[in-house]
């Protein structure tokens, strides 16, 4: 190799820090780093429990910078996204957010996503993983640039019930006022910060953006002036257990891209993963729609559902029953935990029709490791109502001062 | 079938954009069933790419395909084309593979015969090959006449059809059926290396495995194009290859009088601008004008990026199937030479009876491959492989009296060329005349006009995306089911009551017609 020095980053360090890496690194008690999406980020602080305790009972930080993001902008940007998500983006008003699922031409879900709408004909689309290729083709035949500014934009998550109070001591003046899916623009002690009020937790909470040369600086004002309100670090293991209290479905756990299945039947539509709600028939065309409109005239035959299984121990990837003899086996555990604060033994499953409805009952198999001896355990499961845990406090507006 | 048929104020049951000759076949055909059916042409007369245009004052030449050799026979009869004016100046036509010794080689419907000397194992050889490559182009020609099964789906009519075809390619025998593997997705250099020893020859049967193809005889899949010529042409019956009397345009004028006697209304100079959607289905079409026509089913005999993604637009359409449209490798490698001629052209060793033959300049495969190899890389050969006919030599009526037109398909002129077409032109037209006159000396001093009509220029005449004779390009990845793309080799397309007819779509282009007559089959049938 002739000049070293021309290698993109990636070459020379696999995995690429974010600019919020050196304070995370310095407040790292267990050095637990994980990949994601090409960066390395923080998997657990000081202990799984302390954190996820946190994001129910006062404020955390999330570095959530890794989430790929995309500028999408031009006179059809509206056209475009409305041809690309499931949801009608028409109905979005500038300075709202929202949820939604994007699927591949039969109708399977390649990714889900939150998008932002910045401007009149300025959005940007938020993802677990990289899509330009999908985004790029499907850009074809409208006056759109799709963009990705990932690196150009550092964000964090403040989750957590005292996050409003964090964010108003901080000096946001009129964070309060944001609804949930809002979004507003702030200035505080010199810092620039676009605020919305969106998260992964199902808590009240705020995702803060900023440019990467005022993260760190953000980082220690939010520390500093949170200390009395608990604010404390997390990394993602406590994050995916309050995703799971909240119902929300993580790509490649809950359901697998469409883009990267290689069996078939192994990708899910929106309606199989209980997102008929971000579908709109009536909206216009939208890749997928066909296959889709096909699928809920026939019904579909698995659903994503929210189950209570007795006893306490978490039924990690059970496979799932119709009858205690395990005879008839009907689905399986996509999440699962034990939730402290609704005290519920519950998990995210893949369930067959006709089990699919909100009392049917049914079996799980749980495997149990007691010091090397495994025991098998059939568990009665209950479907139940998403998500398993709401408190009015997301909702709230202005939420309460605590 | 419909018994009252709608007044034009109400639309029509159909409406054909695209008046070449598989739009004004499809027009027909559907018409023939008692539907009422409109054809819009964009051009001032029908024909498509099949017409018969004047590139010098008086002079007259077909356009583009300038040899009748695939039309099929049946579609002649049902469509009673001879009743509606069409005329044959020349019928079984021999090829001439021109030599630069000035000893040609003919090879006609009775075989091979001189001046050029040959062994006598090509003697032998010939009718073995011509007789085991017929019988697999006999299989194929089944293939070419069928709606296209759909992969994955549950149908049976699906499943028959490809245990259908199956069970044929079985029934070849164990050692025909063996060689069929073997072959069938070889490179026809190889495969005429091991049968034949005279480069001329071999030459001529390699040309017409690649003409009209972004390929060399060394590419993989060119025994594929040779018996789908093979079989195409066997499918055209015993007067093929033929040459229309008055051109290439003749045949549209008699299928454009066959449409109307069918109760086809043609509209010529109506460009389509868009195809209209309602309620997710198309629902008529817009002209450029701006008049709007209702019809409960658009058919376009446009190439099929024309007609989904810039008639329809990519919005209508799922992204993972626009992706494939915008793949389908659509560059024309074939260009056109026209030229007017003052006297009758000689080419050495030929008798004058002979010059109403196709005459190829492809003395070797080597020939071909390097002429090819330009063409990878942006550039045309100075040593072209090229199909000549004289039309005139059995068709007075294209020129003033005395006069005499050369056709010639030239290959290869790639559509992206690097160095850009305005400039090289006349360059090319230069050398394609130089390589002719080593086979017809003094061929440059009877020339009064001439016309070169690169890919770039077809396209832009002849609303052909690319250029491309066949629309899409003939190789495996694009043939039968998944002709143009999956999702729409079946004619209809994702967007119900839009269908596809033109050369883009199984069995392809030529002026074979079969796509038109096809899609008409299973219109009628979805469409009822």
């Amino acid at each position: 190799m002739s000049d070293e020095r021309q290698l993109p980053p990636h070459y020379q360090q696999p995995l690429l820090q974010t600019p919020f890496h050196d304070r995370a690194r310095a407040l790292s008690q267990l050095d637990s780093f994980i990949p994601w999406s090409g960066y390395t980020t923080v998997d657990v602080f000081t202990t799984v429990e302390q954190e996820y305790f946190a994001i129910r009972n006062a404020a955390t930080l999330y570095d959530l910078t890794p989430m790929v993001k995309y500028r999408v902008a031009g006179p059809d940007a509206q056209r475009y996204l409305n041809r690309l998500v499931t949801r009608d983006v028409a109905r979005l008003k500038v300075d709202r957010v929202c949820y939604c699922v994007w699927c591949d031409d039969s109708g399977h879900v390649i990714d889900d996503g939150t998008i932002f709408r910045l401007g009149d004909d300025e959005y940007r689309l938020c993802t677990a993983e990289r899509q330009i290729d999908w985004l790029l083709d499907s850009a074809r035949g409208f006056d759109v640039e799709v963009t990705e500014v990932t690196e150009q934009i550092a964000a964090l998550a403040l989750q957590g019930p005292t996050s409003c109070a964090v964010l108003k001591q901080l000096g946001l003046v009129g964070v309060d006022r944001l609804k949930p899916f809002e979004l507003g623009s702030f200035e505080a002690g010199g810092l620039r910060v676009t605020v919305s009020r969106t998260g992964f937790t199902g808590d009240l909470g705020y995702e803060l953006w900023v440019a990467p040369q005022d993260a760190t600086a953000l980082w220690d004002a939010l520390l500093t002036h949170g200390r009395s309100r608990g604010v404390r670090p997390i990394g993602s293991r406590a994050l995916n257990l309050a995703r799971i209290e909240a119902g929300f479905l993580a790509p490649n756990v809950d359901f697998v891209s469409a883009e990267r299945t290689l069996r078939v039947g192994s990708s899910r539509s929106p309606l199989e993963l209980g997102l008929g709600w971000l579908v709109d028939f009536e909206k216009g065309h939208f890749t997928g729609r066909r296959a889709l409109l096909e699928e809920r005239g026939r019904g579909p035959c698995r659903q994503l559902v929210g189950l209570d299984i007795d006893g306490n121990k978490p039924a990690v990837n059970a496979l799932l029953y119709a009858d205690r003899s395990a005879r008839t086996e009907i689905g399986s555990v996509s999440s699962a935990m034990w939730s402290p604060t609704c005290k519920r033994n519950i998990a995210l499953a893949m369930v067959d029709v006709p089990h699919i409805t909100p009392g049917s009952s049914l079996w799980a198999e749980v495997y149990l490791n007691r010091e090397l001896v495994w025991e098998r355990r059939m568990c009665r499961a209950h479907v139940v109502e998403r998500p398993f845990f709401a408190p009015d406090r997301r909702r709230a507006t202005p939420p309460a001062d605590v | 079938m419909s018994a009252v048929r709608p007044t034009a104020a109400a639309g029509y049951d159909c409406v054909v954009i695209g008046g070449g000759h598989n739009g004004l076949v499809c027009a027909a055909y559907v018409a023939k069933a008692g539907r009422s059916v409109l054809v819009l042409e964009a051009a001032a007369q029908v024909g498509g790419a099949a017409v018969t245009h004047e590139f010098a004052p008086g002079y007259r030449v077909s356009a583009c395909a300038h040899v009748l050799n695939q039309m099929s026979a049946q579609l002649i009869e049902e469509l009673a084309l001879e009743l509606h004016g069409l005329r044959f100046a020349a019928t079984q036509m021999p090829t001439v593979a021109l030599s630069g010794d000035g000893a040609p080689l003919t090879i006609g419907a009775a075989g091979l015969s001189g001046p050029a000397r040959l062994s006598k194992h090509d003697l032998d050889a010939y009718p073995r090959f011509v007789e085991r490559l017929g019988k697999f182009a006999g299989l194929l020609g089944l293939v070419l006449e069928q709606v296209p099964p759909e992969l994955g789906t549950s149908a049976w009519s699906d499943r028959f059809a490809l245990l259908g075809l199956g069970w044929r390619v079985r029934r070849l025998g164990r050692r025909d059926m063996r060689e069929l593997l073997r072959i069938g997705a070889m490179n026809v250099y190889d495969l005429l290396n091991e049968q034949f020893e005279s480069p001329l020859l071999k030459g001529a049967l390699g040309l017409d495995a690649v003409l009209g193809t972004n390929f060399g005889p060394r590419s993989p899949g060119t025994v594929l194009t040779l018996l789908y010529r093979m079989a195409a042409q066997a499918g055209a019956g015993q007067r093929a290859p033929a040459q229309p009397l008055g051109g290439m345009g003749a045949v549209c004028d008699a299928l454009a009088k066959a449409a109307v006697a069918a109760g086809v209304t043609i509209r010529t100079e109506a460009p389509v601008s868009r195809v209209l959607v309602a309620n997710d289905a198309a629902c008529g079409v817009l002209l450029e004008s701006g008049e709007r026509i209702d019809a409960r089913t658009v058919i376009s005999s446009a190439d099929p990026k024309t007609t989904l993604l810039r008639l329809l637009g990519a919005e209508h359409l799922d992204t993972g199937f626009v992706r494939r449209v915008s793949h389908l490798r659509t560059s024309g490698l074939a260009a056109k030479l026209h030229l007017a001629l003052d006297a009758a052209p000689r080419f050495s060793g030929l008798e004058a009876a002979a010059h109403g033959g196709r005459l190829l300049v492809a003395p070797s495969l080597d020939y071909i491959e390097r002429a090819f190899n330009h063409s990878k890389y942006g550039e045309y050969s100075d040593a072209p492989a090229i199909e000549v006919t004289v039309p005139t030599a059995r068709d007075p009526s294209l020129t003033p009296a005395g006069g005499h037109v050369i056709s010639a398909v030239v290959q290869y002129a790639p559509y992206m060329l690097r160095a850009g077409w305005e400039a090289e032109r006349e360059r090319m037209a230069d050398r394609v005349i130089a390589t002719l006159e080593q086979y017809s000396p003094g061929l440059r001093g009877m020339i009064r006009a001439r016309e070169l009509l690169t890919p770039r220029d077809i396209e832009r005449q002849f609303r052909i995306t690319g250029g491309h004779w066949h629309h899409a390009e003939l190789a495996f990845d694009q043939f039968f089911m998944l002709r143009p793309v999956p999702g729409a080799a079946q004619y209809n397309t994702p967007l119900p009551g839009l269908y596809l007819c033109g050369a883009g779509t199984h069995p392809g282009g030529g002026v074979m017609g079969t796509a038109g007559r096809t899609a008409a089959r299973r219109i009628l049938a979805k469409a009822a």
